[in-house]
C-alpha cells in the first residue's frame, strides 16, 4: 500500500469516538438551547485545531488567532446584515435600505465595500480568502525578516488590539462596540429558529470534521514533520535547503482559514459579531483551549475547546468575578504540570491503562511493533 | 583578434575551473573584522583543511559561504556562480552543505525522519505536503543510515543517541542531499577514540567523492585526510600549502602550531 494513511487505528478510534459524540450523542440528549451553546464552544475548536497545527507542532505561538476569527464571523455577519436591511424593513430610517448602525451613524449610503457583500458566494469565498491574505501579509513581513517567538506573539497581540480599535472607532462602517447584531435570514431561511438551529450546528460538526481532517493530512505528510524540524532546529531546515519563511506563512494562514471558518460558523448560530471576539482577550483564551486539550492533538484540541468553555459558562454563571482568576490559573497549571494538556494525560496515564485492562489490544498492539520496523516508513 | 578573445577568456575560464572561488572576502561586526580580505580557491575533489587559534575566523568562513552570515565585502563563486545574494536555501540547492560544530539535528524526530527530510525532493510547500515514501527514499535512507552506523537505530528518536552519534547522523543528513561540497566544521570534536577512528573512516570514504572543506585541530587527522591546508589567524591566511609546508612555515608555528 503507497498512499499515506491518514489515522492510524487509535486516531481513527479517537476520531469515529469524537464524530459520534458530536453527531449522535449530543443531539439526543442536549436540548436545542444547550446544543446551540456547545455549537458555539466548537466555533473555538476551529481556532484550537489551527493552533495545534501552528504552535504545538510548528512553535509558532499566535496570541492574535481572534483577528481571523473575527474577520471570518464579520464577512458572515455583513452579509447577514445586508439581508435583514431590506427597505421594508429599515422603512423608519432616515435613509432605508443600509444597515441600522449607519443609518445612526449619519450615513447616507453603503459603502463600496460593503456592496459585494450582497452576493452570498463572495461572502463565502471572502470569509476564507481575506483572513487568509492578513495572515499571508503578516507572515510575509514578520517570517521572512525571521521575527519568531516571543517576538511574534506580542506582535499579533498588537495587531488584534489594533484590529478591535479600528472596529470600535469606525462605528458607522463596522457597528463599533455593540458589533453587527439584529442578524435574521439567510437567503430567507430564518436562522434563529430551533430547526435552524439544529441544522446548523450539524453544519458546523461535518466543517469541524473536516477541518480536522485537513489538519490531520497536514500533520502526517512530509510538511507535518518539517513542522516538528523547524520548531526544534530552524536553521538545520534551512541548511537542509527549506525556505523555512515560506513554510510558515503557509502554516499561518491555514490555521488563519481554520479560524475563519469557525468565526463565521459563530455568526451564523449566535445571531451577531462584536469587537469582542476579536480582540486580545479572546485571542489569548484561544490559545488557552489548544493547551488544556493538548497542543499537540487535534482532538485533544476539540475537547479543550468544549470543556474549557463549558467550564466558563458554568463557573461564570455562578462566580462572575472569579472566572478570570480560574482561566488564568488553569492556564498556568496546564503549562507547569501538564504541558501536553488533556491529551498528554491520556497518553500518558489512561492508555497504559487501557493496555492492561485489555490484553487482546495489547498482544495487537505489540503485533503491529513487531511489523513495524520494515513498514512503517509506509504505514506513517 | 582570437588571441586577444584567449586573453580576455583567461582568467573567467581559470575561475570557472575551481569549484569553490573565494575572493576578498570581508565581514566587519562593529569594525572589527572577523574575514579579512580572504581569498582562497578550491579544487574540484579536493580535501581543504582550515585551521587556525581560536578567533581566527574559521567558522566565520563557512557560515560565509554557507549564507548564515552576510558578507560586507567580496565574492564567494561556487562553479561560477555567486553565492553572496543567495538565501541559505538557495545556496543548499547549488549544491554546498555544511555540518555545524554541535550537532545541529531535530531531536524530536526519528533517525529515520531526520535522514528523510533532508533527502532533496519536496523541498517546497506542495512538495513537502505531497511528498510520498517510496522505494528510492527508503532505500536511500537506508543506504546513508548503513554508512553512518546508525542502520540499527533507523526507528530510535535522534535525542537519545550519542553524542557522537548525533554527530554522524548530521553527517548523514548532509550526504543524503548529496552536495557537491560539504563543509564540516570539527567533525570529530567531543568524540570517544573508538568514534573517532569510527569517524575518520567515514570521512575517509565520503571524501573520495565529494569536494570537502574542513575545519580541525586535531593534527593527526589533519595530516591523514588533507590534501593542503589553509591556516587563518585574525581574519587572513597566513599560510597555504601541504601539510608539509604549513608545518614547516615559521610564521605558523610562531602563532598557532606552538613552540
Amino acid at each position: 500500500m503507497n498512499i499515506t494513511r491518514l489515522f492510524d487505528r487509535s486516531e481513527w478510534l479517537g476520531f469515529a469516538a469524537i464524530a459520534a459524540i458530536l453527531l449522535i450523542l449530543f443531539p439526543s440528549v442536549i436540548d436545542i438551547f444547550r446544543l446551540n451553546l456547545v455549537g458555539k464552544y466548537l466555533t473555538y475548536a476551529f481556532v484550537a485545531v489551527g493552533l495545534v497545527l501552528c504552535w504545538g507542532h510548528g512553535g509558532i505561538l499566535s496570541l492574535g488567532q481572534g483577528i481571523f476569527f473575527g474577520l471570518g464571523g464579520y464577512c458572515m455577519a455583513m452579509f447577514l446584515k445586508l439581508e435583514a436591511s431590506t427597505p421594508e424593513n429599515t422603512s423608519i430610517q432616515s435613509t432605508p435600505g443600509i444597515p441600522d448602525f449607519m443609518d445612526w451613524n449619519q450615513l447616507t449610503e453603503l459603502p463600496w465595500w460593503w456592496e459585494p457583500f450582497n452576493s452570498l458566494a463572495f461572502t463565502i469565498v471572502a470569509i476564507i480568502v481575506v483572513p487568509s491574505i492578513l495572515a499571508f501579509i503578516i507572515g510575509q513581513a514578520m517570517f521572512q525578516r525571521r521575527v519568531g517567538g516571543v517576538y511574534f506573539a506580542i506582535i499579533t497581540q498588537a495587531i488584534a488590539a489594533i484590529l478591535t480599535i479600528l472596529i470600535v472607532g469606525q462605528q458607522g462602517y463596522t457597528g463599533g462596540i455593540n458589533g453587527i447584531t439584529d442578524l435574521r435570514t439567510l437567503l430567507g431561511w430564518d436562522i434563529r429558529t430551533d430547526s435552524a438551529k439544529y441544522i446548523l450546528y450539524f453544519v458546523n460538526v461535518i466543517l469541524l470534521l473536516g477541518v480536522v481532517m485537513i489538519a490531520q493530512f497536514v500533520k502526517v505528510s512530509k510538511f507535518g514533520r518539517l513542522l516538528v524540524a523547524m520548531r526544534d532546529k530552524e536553521d538545520r531546515v534551512r541548511f537542509s535547503g527549506y525556505n523555512v519563511s515560506d513554510f510558515k506563512v503557509f502554516i499561518f494562514c491555514l490555521a488563519a482559514a481554520f479560524s475563519a471558518i469557525g468565526g463565521a460558523m459563530f455568526t451564523l448560530q449566535v445571531g451577531f459579531m462584536s469587537p469582542s471576539f476579536v480582540g486580545i482577550v479572546p485571542s489569548i483564551e484561544m490559545v488557552i483551549f489548544a493547551a488544556v486539550g493538548g497542543r499537540l492533538s487535534l482532538f485533544g484540541a476539540v475537547i479543550g475547546a468544549l470543556l474549557v468553555n463549558f467550564a466558563k459558562t458554568t463557573f461564570s454563571e455562578t462566580f462572575p468575578e472569579l472566572w478570570l482568576f480560574a482561566m488564568g490559573g488553569l492556564f498556568i497549571a496546564v503549562v507547569m504540570a501538564f504541558p501536553n494538556g488533556l491529551a498528554g494525560i491520556y497518553s500518558t496515564y489512561v492508555k497504559p491503562l487501557i493496555a492492561r485492562i485489555l490484553p487482546n489490544e495489547q498482544k495487537a498492539a505489540n503485533a503491529a511493533q513487531a511489523t513495524k520496523v520494515p513498514t512503517k516508513a509506509l504505514a506513517e | 583578434m582570437s588571441a586577444a578573445f584567449a586573453l580576455n577568456k583567461g582568467p573567467e575560464a581559470s575561475q570557472q575551473d575551481f569549484l569553490l572561488s573565494v575572493e576578498d572576502l570581508t565581514v566587519s561586526f562593529d569594525g572589527f573584522k572577523a574575514v579579512d580580505s580572504l581569498s582562497f580557491y578550491v579544487e574540484e575533489n579536493e580535501i581543504r583543511v582550515i585551521i587556525g587559534p581560536n578567533g581566527a575566523g574559521k567558522t566565520t568562513v563557512l557560515d560565509l559561504i554557507c549564507g548564515r552570515t552576510q558578507s560586507t565585502k567580496g565574492s564567494i563563486k561556487f562553479r561560477g556562480k555567486e553565492l553572496t545574494a543567495l538565501k541559505e536555501h538557495q545556496i543548499v540547492h547549488s549544491g554546498v552543505g555544511r555540518k555545524f560544530q554541535n550537532p545541529s539535528i531535530y531531536e524530536d524526530l526519528t533517525v529515520f525522519e531526520n535522514l528523510e527530510l533532508s533527502f532533496p525532493r519536496g523541498r517546497n510547500v506542495v512538495g513537502a505536503l505531497l511528498f510520498k515514501r517510496d522505494h528510492e527514499v527508503i532505500s536511500r535512507v537506508e543506504e546513508v543510515a548503513e554508512m553512518i552506523f546508525l542502520k540499527d537505530l533507523l526507528q530510535t528518536e535522534a535525542a537519545i543517541l550519542s553524542h557522537g552519534q548525533k554527530q554522524w547522523l548530521e553527517i548523514g543528513m548532509l550526504l543524503i542531499q548529496s552536495p557537491e561540497l560539504l563543509m564540516l566544521d570539527e567533525p570529530v570534536a567531543g568524540m570517544s577514540v573508538s568514534e573517532r577512528i569510527k569517524t575518520a573512516e567515514l570521512l575517509n570514504k565520503i571524501i573520495k567523492d565529494h569536494s570537502v572543506i574542513v575545519i580541525e585541530h586535531d593534527m593527526k587527522f589533519v595530516k591523514d585526510i588533507a590534501h593542503r591546508v589553509t591556516v587563518l589567524h585574525q581574519g587572513k591566511v597566513l599560510s597555504e600549502g601541504s601539510m608539509e609546508h604549513v608545518q614547516n612555515d615559521p610564521k605558523v608555528v610562531e602563532v598557532y602550531l606552538g613552540h
